[in-house]
């Protein structure tokens, strides 16, 4: 494919990686950690958008600093009877319905009195700072203050993202070097698993997996998870996508594994701990850190798709799967419990993907190719 | 090619198998499901629960029950433990449905997903190359349950921007037009993330094949860009795409577009799937399963004899 440059030759490679007017000497005996960075630091754009993770990041960190300081009412706190001031104006959080006449009383009698309708009872609005930090982005159908839920289900959501990534990439690396280093069976068996995870769709093996153990938790092999846990969907997400990260991984490392310094570091009598993880390790090792970026991105989607569906985080847990699923019923009266939520994933998944792509194409030795002038 | 025919035709036939030994473990494992409870409903005297529990073989060992289940699968006789209804009556309702969302959603991809990378290969690093890469990102980013409801509300339900019919599936034998109608949303929101996707690989993939010899060689002889990009560069670059586009339609198809299904109410094999599964009805979900994965096994066979047909470099093996 990419043709291999000779010593001392003008790459495209060099090209990316030297800026105008610097000397080869810039880029001579330089770690290849450090080359990446030099191709790195010059994408703006991914920077940007590792900036804005950041700090949505930060945001939901600080999420029991809003909740306690600003808006006072905790995650799961509903306030459907009290009265706040919007812009001088008082108003109930969540406005009552059942039957009411033509002045907004209730009836004594729904029957009797023509007059009367069967009015839902709807959160009120968001108040955009009207009401001193109270309820900015409005209250949801229980009376809970949606900005609150928005940030600690943010916590939730990137909670299970970041976790369950690490765990399915470490499973992933260790497969797939266990895979090809040993051959044979140990091989085989692996492969099968990956082909077998491969045949289910992911979202159905997803809730599949999620709503059986939602149900009383799982309790199995010294392994206690209780059943609301929010451990369930982070084990299950994990689980599920080990086989779409160790697959390609797996073919890595068993085109290293044919590469002389393997063959010349088992000559000197390394033992196969040694040979899998101080010198294939490090090889993959950019291609582990793509994945993680990207996985995240994907974890965030698939935790909000199955708490959408109920195999996910279970209520009263705030995420933004479930809140957008909660906010689904009011969507035509109050949009913005569902919009906010969305706009969310969408923001955090956006900056993942980004900022993974800025850091393949700094990584990945291929990117020379990337860009034609 | 026999030979490749026969070993692959095994390998599934296997791997089919394990799938439906491994929901079946899953749902064993997990305590709390007993089925006899559940068939017997709620005012049901202990002795009424045994007794069901005997009748449906609950009471075997699970090996035994595991037989049992495929034997009746093999014979179309498997009927779910909550609504009582044959589960591959029920599939087959569903899959019109599935079948002209997965077709539809599954021509608007490729073809737009085809379009999208190209453009951007041929003006890489250009303006139009970054405005459709930024596009392609946010696509791929989308939940596509938050997508669906948020077009669903604005674009069919009521309002000035209401141009579409809102969800629910029109038999194409009932009104081909209401059918199309009916379906642009749904379509156009399963589309929307493979589109982004299979543009940011066709991009990479274009820009890779430009760098061969032998495109260079086709630039050298005068051919015209337009050619060489038809007749040479797509030709290489559009396998990998045709390996994703078989894995994702497959998966479509065997009801993975469980929430495109249930957020506009089609009633297809994927909304099927996720009523079972919250209903936590084992026949179902294990006929769904079976069904979906058949589809993944049978289009990955397909997919290698496609690529070999391609690209005659690769021998199937």
């Amino acid at each position: 494919m990419a043709q291999q440059a000779t010593e001392g030759e003008f790459t495209l490679d060099t090209a990316a990686v030297l800026a105008a007017g610097e000397p080869p000497s810039a880029i001579q005996g330089r770690s290849p950690w450090y080359l990446a960075w030099r191709r790195m630091r010059r994408n703006y754009v991914a920077f940007f958008f590792l900036g804005l993770f950041i700090l949505i990041c930060v945001a939901c960190l600080l999420a029991p600093v809003y909740a306690k300081h600003v808006a006072g009412t905790g995650p799961n706190n509903g306030h459907p009877l009290e009265q706040i001031r919007v812009n001088g104006v008082l108003e109930t959080v969540l406005s009552p319905g059942g039957y009411l006449d033509k002045h907004g009383k209730q009836c004594p009698s729904a029957f009797t009195d023509p007059s009367c309708h069967l009015v839902s009872s709807i959160p009120i609005a968001p108040t955009w700072f009207g009401a001193g930090g109270r309820f900015v982005l409005g209250a949801d159908a229980n009376g809970r203050d949606v900005a609150v839920r928005l940030l600690y289900g943010g916590r939730t959501s990137l909670f299970i993202g970041i976790v369950s990534s690490l765990i399915c990439t470490f499973f992933a690396v260790i497969l797939a070097l266990l895979a090809a280093y040993y051959g044979g069976w140990g091989d085989f068996a692996i492969t099968r698993f990956f082909d077998l995870m491969y045949a289910f769709p992911v979202i159905l093996l997803g809730i599949a997996l999620g709503s059986a153990l939602a149900i009383n938790g799982f309790h199995h092999w010294g392994i206690n998870v209780q059943s609301g846990s929010i451990w369930i969907p982070t084990l299950v997400i994990s689980y599920v996508l080990v086989a779409y990260v160790g697959r390609p991984l797996r073919g890595q490392v068993l085109s290293l594994r044919q590469k002389e310094f393997i063959e010349a570091s088992i000559a000197q009598g390394a033992s196969p701990f040694r040979v899998m993880f101080i010198e294939l390790l490090p090889n993959i090792m950019s291609s582990v850190l793509v994945f993680f970026t990207l996985i995240i991105a994907t974890n965030i989607l698939l935790e909000s798709s199955l708490s959408f569906l109920g195999a996910g985080v279970q209520p009263p847990t705030a995420s933004w799967g479930t809140q957008i699923a909660d906010g689904q019923d009011l969507i035509v009266t109050r949009p913005w419990l569902s919009l906010a939520p969305g706009i969310m994933i969408v923001l955090t998944v956006v900056a993942l993907n980004v900022f993974g792509d800025g850091l393949r194409d700094a990584l990945d030795p291929r990117a020379k190719v990337r860009v034609q002038r | 090619m026999v030979a490749f025919l026969v070993r692959r035709t095994i390998g599934a036939i296997l791997v089919l198998v394990a799938v439906t030994f491994f929901v079946f473990v899953i749902f064993i494992v997990v305590p709390g499901g007993d089925p006899a409870e559940r068939i017997a409903g709620k005012n049901a005297t202990p002795q009424n629960v045994e007794n069901i529990r005997h009748d449906w073989g609950f009471d075997r060992p699970f090996y035994v029950q595991y037989y049992k289940m495929m034997e009746k699968m093999a014979t179309g006789s498997l009927v779910s433990y909550t609504s009582q209804q044959n589960v591959v009556q029920q599939i087959e309702q569903g899959m019109p449905a599935t079948f002209s969302l997965s077709i539809g959603a599954g021509v608007i991809w490729l073809f737009f997903g085809i379009l999208v990378g190209v453009i951007s290969a041929v003006s890489a690093g250009k303006f139009s190359d970054r405005a459709i890469t930024v596009l392609a990102l946010v696509g791929v980013s989308l939940p596509i349950f938050w997508l669906g409801i948020v077009t669903r509300y604005y674009l069919a339900e009521g309002g000035w921007t209401s141009f579409f019919p809102d969800g629910e599936y029109v038999p194409l034998t009932d009104n081909p037009a209401q059918w199309f109608f009916h379906l642009i949303l749904p379509w156009a929101v399963l589309a929307v993330g493979f589109i982004g996707f299979y543009g940011r690989v066709l991009r990479g993939n274009v820009l890779d094949t430009s760098n061969e010899d032998y495109v260079r060689t086709a630039k050298a002889k005068g051919l015209p860009p337009n050619r060489i990009m038809r007749k040479h560069v797509l030709r290489l670059s559009l396998i990998p795409i045709i390996t994703l586009f078989g894995l994702d339609f497959a998966s479509v198809l065997g009801g993975g577009a469980i929430l495109t299904e249930t957020v506009f109410d089609l009633h297809g094999v994927g909304q099927y799937a996720a009523q079972s599964i919250n209903n936590f009805d084992l026949p179902p979900i294990m006929g769904v399963t079976l069904y979906g994965a058949s589809f993944i096994v049978v289009f990955t066979v397909l997919v290698d004899l496609l690529y070999a047909f391609l690209d005659p470099r690769i021998r199937p093996t």
